[in-house]
């Protein structure tokens, strides 16, 4: 064990850089804030994950978020056990109508403010399994999502712009309003 | 069933020609269909997969010795055919979902809940035969009586980052007395979904069965489907298909095991393993163009090719992954505390793996001694050379070992794949579309995947179907967990790491 540890000490850093937010991001945030008028969630994100209907390949990229190379924990972004204690709902998959209520409840089951960030192409619309009979996604149409990524599955980098966008959104939006203000 | 001969496959194959794939197929009565099961019931032979298709129940069948394959088919009586999981349990599930999704009527089978369909998809017009039962009610779960006894229902949206499922724990105290799974939470409709599609639109979806076996099952499916076709692959993209399947399998396995270790509290190896896998992942989307390496199988071919400099990249790969999974071995087998978790717990019977024909490593840490690889010997596997790792002890700490040898073969094949890349092509594209049938077992990370398909005139697809390595391996793992304590589950269950996504289809 201790050469192991050793050994990971003397190799260096593993860990990237902070990645750019997504303008794209940024924008659909920016618009679901105003929208719904959220609270602001401040710099620390608790998140809650649910596979309604993925294939299990977003998971493995949300997984790997975790790894030391993205180790997401360093910005603020912490995975929970449970709906009550998380700010953020992250969803995967085509929503299975076998999954619905358990998405619904667990949605229900976080407090207020909350946030849904939708997660892969399923997510966003069914994906490959858009027409099944036992998809009754995309997920927009059962609860409120504030932001999309996508992509089949989306690199955790794609994953973690977005979770930085929602930390991040309440500073972009302020710029705004003050560059607004100043015209 | 005492009065129904035992019927060898041998019996019935005389006068019937092997097809392409290595498959023999014909039609059964009532009477040998019967027998078939009798002989899985006898160990003569193992089931591979039950599907039903036209007004037909089809079984696949593998001799012990893995010699013989063969497809019987039986016509059903108006929707009913004799149940095979009434002698031969491994089918109940099968045989549950098949009528949850089909209507069929297995005569006999002995759970008459429904399996996938949870009572809540919208009725189907389209179905041939007129569905029964299953309405929306409360699920049955077994009853279990005795003293002391409480039930603790987990699921389907559980604590981690991982795929939906409900367990039932039935415990006295901290031991489990019983565990029952209830799946099909991710069930989205596939085999439906991809009937009446063209071949490389079902290739997408067949991709994303499940996601972290995508490399086998698009070898599988490619592999069926060039049955179908009568196509015949070029050389280095046999080559490029295996050197894609086994990173799959080694990333998952380095990965898995940290997540056992994990599982038992030692984050430092899961914190190298899952950096390890992440390095692999990363080399995979710089040589193939994908992270998972997802659509880069295609019927026909590969979809890319690997340029020079990737050779040496993934080259460099394997000796970082070896020498790093050395490092992680070194650390698990030195230390005491971690090996208390994982020896002798979730032990799982030689007989049972062997009644279930429970591939990959849950089969082969009990001692069943298969893999497709060798024993179905598809290329480019026929010409490699690898051993097969097999262990008697059948707990988590076989398992993890497992895990730990297969890796090492995987690496050694990636060597002498690597060095037998000749230029040429790497996509024949499919023979003429034409009606036909195509059967074939690919070993995934997790175990044997079987897939059928059969096209029609116009080439798309009429049927498909998969049987995920999981459906024998789901199962074993009530088994596994029985008198242990509750706290080892997540162990248990990361030794096996079934797939939800691959069964629930």
């Amino acid at each position: 064990m201790r050469t192991l540890l050793l050994r990971a000490l003397l190799q260096g850093r593993a860990v990237m850089d902070r990645p750019q937010e997504n303008p794209d991001m940024l924008a659909e945030v920016a618009k679901a804030l105003a929208a719904r008028a959220r609270a602001r969630l401040g710099r620390s994100l608790a998140i809650r994950e649910v596979d309604a209907g993925s294939c299990n390949g977003c998971e493995l990229e949300i997984h790997a978020l975790n790894n030391p190379v993205y180790d997401v924990d360093r910005f603020g972004l912490k995975f929970v056990a449970s709906p009550r204690h998380a700010d953020v709902l992250l969803v995967t998959g085509a929503l299975t109508c076998n999954m619905k209520e358990a998405l619904e409840r667990t949605y229900a089951a976080m407090p207020a403010p909350k946030w849904v960030v939708a997660v892969g192409d399923c997510a966003h619309d069914c994906g490959v399994f858009a027409g099944s009979y036992a998809c009754a996604g995309p997920i927009s149409t059962v609860i409120p999502v504030d932001l999309h990524v996508r992509g089949c599955p989306p690199a955790p980098i794609e994953i973690l712009k977005g979770l930085l966008t929602l930390i991040d959104v309440d500073d972009h939006v302020d710029a705004h309003k003050q560059r607004d203000h100043a015209e | 069933m005492n009065e129904t001969k035992v019927l060898k496959i041998t019996e019935l194959t005389h006068g019937h020609a092997t097809g392409r794939d290595g498959f023999l197929r014909f039609t059964v009565s009532e009477k040998q269909w019967t027998g078939l099961v009798r002989g899985c019931v006898e160990g003569l032979h193992d089931l591979s997969s039950l599907w039903f298709d036209s007004d037909r129940v089809l079984m696949a069948l593998i001799t012990r010795d893995a010699c013989v394959k063969v497809i019987a088919s039986l016509e059903c009586n108006h929707g009913h055919y004799p149940s095979v999981g009434q002698w031969h349990p491994p089918a109940i599930r099968l045989e549950r979902a098949m009528r949850d999704l089909h209507g069929v009527t297995p005569e006999g089978l002995p759970d008459d809940r429904p399996w996938l369909d949870h009572g809540v998809w919208p009725r189907r017009k389209d179905e041939g035969l007129k569905k029964k039962n299953p309405t929306r009610s409360r699920y049955a779960f077994l009853p279990v009586e005795g003293e002391g006894l409480h039930e603790v229902p987990v699921g389907p949206v559980h604590a981690g980052i991982i795929e939906p499922g409900h367990f039932r724990f039935t415990v006295n105290g901290e031991v489990v007395v019983r565990l029952e799974e209830r799946l099909g939470y991710v069930h989205r409709g596939i085999e439906k979904l991809i009937s009446g599609k063209p071949i490389a639109q079902a290739a997408k979806i067949i991709a994303r069965i499940s996601g972290d076996s995508t490399v086998a099952y698009a070898f599988a499916f490619a592999r069926a489907v060039e049955a179908a076709t009568a196509t015949e692959v070029p050389s280095r993209a046999v080559l490029l298909r295996a050197i894609m399947a086994e990173l799959e399998r080694i990333s998952h396995h380095i990965n898995d095991f940290g997540g056992i270790c994990n599982d038992a509290s030692a984050v430092a190896i899961q914190a190298h393993c899952s950096l390890l896998r992440e390095q692999i992942l990363a080399t995979c989307a710089r040589c193939f163009g994908h992270r998972l390496m997802m659509d880069q199988i295609v019927p026909g071919g590969v979809g890319v090719d690997l340029e020079k400099e990737a050779i040496a990249e993934l080259r460099r790969l394997l000796a970082a992954c070896k020498s790093g999974l050395q490092q992680a071995v070194h650390v698990y087998d030195e230390s005491p505390s971690l090996l208390d978790r994982t020896v002798s717990t979730g032990h799982v019977r030689g007989e049972f793996v062997s009644q279930f024909a429970a591939g990959g490593f849950v089969g082969r840490a009990s001692g069943r001694n298969f893999d497709c690889r060798r024993d179905i010997a598809y290329p480019p596997y026929d010409s490699l050379e690898f051993d097969v790792p097999v262990r008697q002890e059948g707990d988590v700490n076989a398992r993890a070992w497992l895990r730990v040898d297969e890796a090492y073969q995987s690496l050694a094949m990636l060597e002498q794949l690597l060095g037998r890349l000749q230029p040429g092509s790497i996509d024949a594209g499919l023979t003429a579309a034409k009606k036909g049938e195509g059967a074939a077992l690919v070993e995934g990370f997790r175990g044997d995947i079987f897939m059928s398909v059969r096209l029609d005139e116009k080439g798309n697809i009429a049927r498909c179907h998969a049987r995920d390595a999981s459906w024998f391996q789901w199962p074993l793992l009530e088994a596994a967990i029985e008198g242990n304590i509750i706290a080892d589950f997540p162990l248990c269950n990361k030794s096996f790491n079934c797939s939800y996504a691959g069964h629930d289809m």
